[in-house]
């Protein structure tokens, strides 16, 4: 059995589907690029993997153990301690400093302050932004807020990191700084990376790619596939 | 690429044999296909008939005489035109891509030109990923990186017309029989 897998994924909002059957393998240590126009459901695919959303029906497992019948809490505490999640923007909490908010989710899973600060500042230095631990959010660039993000998923050390449009909100080169560092600690900490992008570019930092059209995986690229049983 | 240009520009600082010629070429355009001995020295031969440059004397390193060869005023005039002459931006939209869409159309079907441009955009992707890898890696110059640059900029704007044709195949097929 593969390290985290979907199988059958359906989802909807009201009435429209997002997913209609949607399968992914994704092996240990993999770094996998999920692709496809906007409104094909990768997002959306993303959050199922990841705990954040119910499928309506399918299947989610994850080092053998069925994650999407959990409960919210439960589901909850995997992403605190094995799950990281980065989103394109807005994820830093604008009244904390950047060593605050890359120790935060150390603090939540009941590390000791002084242990959590040291934790920050090796991985903010990891990132390239040390001397911003002192400062806030809005006082960054949107380069810097973002790899002080990065940091802030990988200071549990996750095993799975979930990235949605992850430089998105950046322009080219600081993007590709943020993807950079991201693919770098992912193959240093032997870190699995689900990396959702509409990008070509970004998409080819992954071992490969998975494409999604209309809510089903379209292995061909063809874009005429049906969904799946 | 305009090699007579380009090694022209090479021997703007100084005098070079061929053989220099010929290693500065492939260092300081890292990911350029490599120029071969036999361009070069025709190329400079040309260069000299057009009085562009003019040999510099000769060096004997326990081998045969190698010719070095310097700019001459209208070589560094011409070299300078050259750069300062913007190139034309793609005077003309052919591209075998394209090609192979029409003809795959005219002679075959549309699911036969899906299966063609899926398959391309397939090999696309994986050069994609190589020069990716080739502007991560951390022993990479900033050569290696913007020659890379330049690769991956083109070919993401082949992967999006690839998409595109994809999704016009159907109606594109209609006009191509019926025309």
């Amino acid at each position: 059995m593969s390290y985290l897998s979907a199988r059958g994924l359906v989802r909807s909002y009201g009435r429209t589907p997002a997913l209609r059957g949607v399968n992914l393998d994704v092996e240990e240590g993999e770094i996998v690029a999920v692709t496809g126009p906007s409104g094909c459901g990768k997002s959306t695919l993303l959050h199922c993997m990841a705990g954040i959303l119910r499928p309506d029906a399918g299947e989610v497992t994850y080092r053998e153990h069925r994650i999407d019948t959990w409960s919210e809490g439960a589901r909850a505490a995997l992403r605190r301690t094995e799950f990281g999640v980065l989103f394109q923007f807005g994820q830093l909490v604008a009244e904390l400093t950047a060593a605050e908010n890359v120790a935060l989710p150390l603090l939540l899973a009941g590390t000791g302050r002084r242990e959590a600060r040291t934790a920050a500042l090796s991985w903010l230095d990891r990132l390239g932004v040390a001397d911003l631990a002192d400062q806030r959010p809005g006082e960054m660039s949107g380069g810097q807020q973002q790899r002080c993000a990065v940091a802030r998923a990988l200071v549990t050390e996750p095993r799975v990191l979930f990235c949605d449009e992850p430089t998105g909100a950046l322009d080219s080169l600081a993007g590709e700084q943020v993807l950079g560092h991201i693919v770098r600690l992912a193959r240093e900490q032997r870190t699995t990376v689900v990396l959702v992008t509409h990008d070509v570019q970004v998409a080819a930092y992954g071992d490969r790619e998975v494409m999604l059209r209309d809510g089903v995986a379209d292995p061909t690229g063809l874009g005429t596939v049906a969904a799946q049983p | 690429m305009s090699t007579p240009h380009v090694l022209l520009g090479l021997l703007a600082d100084g005098p070079k044999h061929g053989y220099d010629l010929k290693r500065a070429h492939d260092l300081k355009l890292p990911r350029a296909k490599p120029v071969a001995f036999g361009q070069v020295y025709a190329t400079l031969g040309r260069l000299a008939r057009d009085g562009l440059v003019v040999p510099a004397g000769q060096d004997r390193d326990a081998g045969p005489d190698r010719t070095s060869y310097e700019l001459t005023e209208d070589g560094r005039k011409a070299l300078m035109e050259w750069i300062a002459a913007v190139e034309a931006p793609m005077p003309h939209l052919t591209s075998v891509l394209l090609a192979k869409v029409v003809v795959t159309l005219l002679v075959g079907d549309a699911d036969q030109a899906r299966e063609y441009l899926a398959a391309q955009r397939a090999a696309h992707t994986a050069r994609l990923r190589e020069l990716t890898g080739v502007k991560t890696d951390p022993d990479a110059t900033l050569g290696d990186v913007i020659a890379a640059d330049f690769g991956i900029a083109h070919l993401d704007a082949d992967l999006r017309w690839l998409r595109t044709t994809l999704d016009r195949v159907a109606d594109l097929h209609e006009e191509v029989i019926t025309r």
